[in-house]
């Protein structure tokens, strides 16, 4: 286990993070960019546990449990707007709702 | 009482402003109050200040009043300053008396118009700017004046200013004028250069030390402030102004176009006789001005058909008269011609002016007739005024001061014989065409009922200048008659007295005899053309060269032609091809730059979440690569 | 033990890809939910298993399971998978991936330039997680409780359905025509 260095697991922390950024900027779905920004968020604190681990110190999981509860809260009041969005505009295109064009 | 010389144009200026601020609130009779008091005012302090000079006359027949220091830089020093002497007493007399008739009369004459208040702030404003004019001590006082009173006869001629046509008028006047005054300017700085100050007295004493007769500045400075009189008062090449300053109400013409401003010119060279003196190439060119004027407008005049048309181009002739006089350097007869042309001149327009609006303002003279008899005072005054202008003999005061001219055009240091001739035949047709004007206003059978019946404050002035029309020629009177020569004495310390160099009587009675038989024919040809025979008159005019003729007298001999040709088209069309400068396109390229960043910016406004995703990459690609690598 | 924690990566890394290259949504949030377990794996294998076990149960387990029912909800069936193929087009991939692919050059190289620190061996015990929880950091758990509670009362009030109120004024204009 000693053999695995933080750099690695950043490298893959990043892998993940920009693929999900990936996603949101090409998806046209508003589901699909609330997934990819999960992936993100994901991504963000797998980064932070591995620093714990680096460190030995119980911190990068906490940050991780207040990533997850933010994440959680976040999806929740996301999904209830989108659900909104839908009915309002009988559809999930992420450029119809561009009423603030100009 | 010399002390108060300053209240003389402070009061019209006191007029001017309280009229300007608080006219629309002061009412009709207030205004008039104030603006015809002022002027009253200013003329009584003229009398009294008159009355002190003739009889007590101050050190060196000259009064002098510094107000204040106007501009001190380094060596040059201008003060505010008036200076008094029997020449600009002349003038202020003139100014304040006639000023204040006309003002009295302009109550009757403008009553009813919107902008009653305006025209006598204007009108104040004109006499304050005419007074520093001619009281000023140094040329840049004067040519405050000078701008003042142009710039009152702007405003005045384009005074109906809904009327575009009166506006085109204004600004030809404005126009015209401004290029004599450019000439001006530069033979001020001319003189500066010369004598290191603009003090009048200073350069006339200066003068004969630093220039020999026929100095080549001389000459120069004195054909440039030629260039600046013949502007302002109209004279050839430059009289195509006047004309069509009729546009303006008659007061108007009256003070300005007839009794001061354009006799401006004719003050501004017996002011410096000093350096024209010193070069007689420039007298010569004044006299053969204006004997050139006097016959161009003569002949204009002769076919003009709107009475105050003939009347300004009557002017034009007169001036023409008073340059021909200084310009043989018979210096107190062109200025007691001034003095005489103000008063009958004044009296013709203000009675034109009563025609004017007993006619329904109509001002076409062929559609009046028969007014003899329907306004007996407007004819007589207007008679005695016509008769000045032909200068009838004995009787009126014209005769004097005209036959003065005529015969030291012939006689006088610069004289000819030419100029004597031109002068005679300008007499002719001056009186052909002033009694053509006569007969067919007055005589006749009345065409246009009257309208408005003048009252007292028409009258009065009328017949005040009548009077003065009349017997103001008895104060000089010529070597024939006893040599009379209050006036020329009187103006013996400031203009030198004029020596005819054929002192021969008889040739003078010759000349006036001449003079006097020519203009009684004259006047009868008037009368059998227009009165007793006008199928004549028709007759001619049907013929082809009649006709063409008859075209270009009306048009003032096509000067207006040739100007709008030769120096208004051309420069209209260069400044159309310049609209779009290339100094304009980086003031265009400005605008269009900022439109285009618009452009840019509002794309990227387009209100899609993802298209802002892509931003916040982009931004961030940009950042990290910044803080990275470099 | 590295050759699972690079085969976990490895799952991972693919299964995110497939989850953003996929055109129906059920599929794309099974192999979500993939890579959350693969996630998992990797934070078991570092030490920390707390974190692996609340990994599953609340991210695989609860968000998802969310994201699941809305879909239930929304019922777009195949006509949202039609569109979805319609919206995916390759031309539209580009530029986004090479903003995407600088970017994450740029911090790996960030990454590799720093010297490497290997982690430590040990486990990090649940209890010592707690511990530091409820002493250091009691302040953020308050705070986190307050975010849930905004977080509840939020979704509930934006998710319901609002009657669309017409003004009486224009009401009554619609009854005359």
């Amino acid at each position: 286990m000693s053999e695995i260095s933080l750099n690695t697991g950043l490298i893959i922390a990043s892998i993940l993070f920009f693929t999900g950024f990936l996603g949101v900027m090409i998806r046209r779905n508003i589901l699909f960019m609330l997934i990819s920004v999960e992936i993100m968020l994901n991504a963000a604190g797998l980064a932070f546990v591995f620093a714990g681990a680096r460190w030995h110190a119980p911190d990068g999981q906490i940050m991780l449990i207040f990533i997850l509860t933010m994440a959680a809260a976040e999806v929740a009041v996301g999904l209830a707007l989108m659900i909104q969005v839908y009915q309002k505009f009988k559809t999930l295109d992420s450029d119809a709702v561009s009423n603030m064009r100009g | 009482m010399y002390d108060f010389l300053w209240l003389v144009p402070a009061l019209p200026f006191a007029g001017f402003f309280i009229l300007a601020v608080f006219g629309k609130k002061l009412g009709t009779r207030l205004s008039a109050f104030i603006g015809v008091g002022s002027v009253s005012l200013s003329a009584l302090l003229t009398l009294l200040i008159g009355l002190r000079f003739l009889s007590n006359p101050p050190e060196g027949h000259a009064f002098h009043q510094v107000l204040w220091s106007w501009m001190a830089a380094g060596k040059f020093q201008v003060n505010f300053a008036l200076h008094l002497d029997a020449l600009s007493l002349v003038f202020i007399f003139v100014i304040t008396f006639v000023g204040s008739l006309i003002h009295l009369y302009s109550t009757e004459y403008m009553a009813g118009d919107k902008g009653f208040s305006r025209f006598f702030a204007y009108m104040n404003l004109f006499v304050g700017a005419m007074l520093l004019l001619v009281l000023g001590d140094s040329l840049l006082l004067l040519y405050l004046g000078w701008e003042g009173v142009g710039l009152c006869s702007y405003l005045l001629i384009g005074f109906w200013y809904n009327d575009p046509a009166n506006g085109y008028a204004a600004r030809k006047a404005f126009i015209v004028t401004r290029v004599g005054d450019a000439a001006m300017a530069v033979g001020l700085f001319l003189l500066f250069s010369s004598f290191g100050t603009l003090n009048i007295q200073e350069i006339l004493n200066k003068a004969p030390q630093v220039w020999s007769v026929g100095n080549q500045t001389a000459v120069i400075a004195t054909l440039l402030l030629l260039g600046g009189a013949v502007g302002k008062s109209a004279q050839l090449p430059l009289q195509v102004w006047l004309p069509d300053a009729m546009a303006g109400p008659t007061p108007t013409s009256a003070l300005i176009h007839a009794a001061t401003m354009v006799t401006a010119g004719v003050y501004l060279i017996a002011r410096m006789h000093g350096i024209y003196e010193l070069a007689p190439f420039s007298m010569t060119a004044v006299a053969v001005v204006g004997a050139a004027t006097l016959l161009v407008a003569g002949f204009a005049g002769m076919a003009q058909e709107d009475i105050k048309r003939v009347l300004a181009y009557s002017t034009v002739s007169q001036i023409g008269y008073m340059f021909l006089a200084l310009g043989v350097g018979a210096w107190s007869a062109g200025i007691f011609h001034f003095m005489i042309h103000a008063f009958f001149k004044a009296l013709l327009f203000l009675g034109a002016g009563a025609i004017i609006i007993a006619q329904h303002h109509e001002q076409n003279m062929f559609k009046m007739g028969g007014l003899a008899k329907a306004l007996p005072i407007t004819f007589w005054t207007f008679l005695i005024g016509s008769g000045s202008l032909a200068a009838l003999p004995l009787i009126t005061a014209g005769f004097y001061s005209k036959d003065a001219i005529i015969w030291f055009a012939w006689a006088g240091p610069n004289g000819s014989v030419y100029l004597w001739a031109a002068a005679v035949f300008g007499a002719i047709v001056t009186a052909f065409y002033t009694f053509r004007m006569v007969f067919v206003t007055f005589f006749g059978e009345q065409k246009i009922e009257v309208s408005h019946y003048p009252r007292w404050t028409i009258h009065l002035p009328l017949i005040v200048l009548a009077f003065f029309a009349l017997f103001g020629g008895f104060i000089e009177l010529p070597g024939t008659m006893g040599h009379f020569t209050l006036f020329s004495d009187f103006l013996k310390s400031v203009l030198p007295v004029e020596m005819a160099h054929h002192e021969s009587a008889s040739l003078e009675w010759f000349s006036q005899i001449l003079t006097a038989t020519l203009a009684l024919a004259a006047i009868y040809l008037a009368y059998v053309l227009y009165l007793k025979k006008p199928h004549l008159v028709a007759a001619i005019t049907d013929t082809r060269w009649g006709g063409d003729l008859k075209r270009f007298f009306l048009s003032g001999l096509g000067f207006d032609w040739v100007y709008e040709r030769l120096f208004i088209r051309p420069y209209v069309w260069i400044a159309r091809i310049n609209k779009r400068d290339f100094i304009d396109l980086f003031f265009v390229f400005l605008p269009w730059l900022s439109r285009q960043f618009h452009y840019a910016f509002s794309y990227t406004q387009s209100g899609k979440v993802r298209r802002y995703i892509w931003g916040i990459a982009l931004g961030a690609v940009v950042s990290i690569t910044i803080v990275v690598f470099l | 033990m590295t050759v699972f924690f690079y085969i976990a990566a490895l799952i991972a890394i693919l299964s995110t890809v497939l989850v953003v290259t996929r055109a129906n949504v059920v599929h794309a949030l099974i192999y979500m939910v993939i890579s959350l377990l693969a996630t998992a794996v990797m934070f078991f294998i570092v030490g920390a298993p707390f974190m692996a076990a609340l990994e599953i149960m609340i991210y695989a387990g609860a968000i998802m399971v969310l994201f699941v029912f809305v879909i239930m909800m929304l019922n777009l069936g195949a006509k949202g998978v039609e569109q979805e193929k319609e919206w995916l087009s390759a031309s539209g991939w580009i530029i986004p991936a090479l903003f995407s692919f600088v970017l994450l050059a740029e911090v790996v190289y960030l990454i590799v330039a720093s010297p490497v620190s290997p982690l430590a061996g040990k486990m990090v015990p649940p209890k010592e997680v707690g511990y530091s929880l409820f002493t250091t950091y009691l302040l953020g758990v308050e705070l986190a409780a307050v975010l849930l509670l905004a977080g509840i009362v939020g979704a509930y009030h934006l998710a319901r359905k609002k009657k669309h109120v017409v003004h009486r004024f224009l009401q009554s204009k619609g009854a005359d025509e």
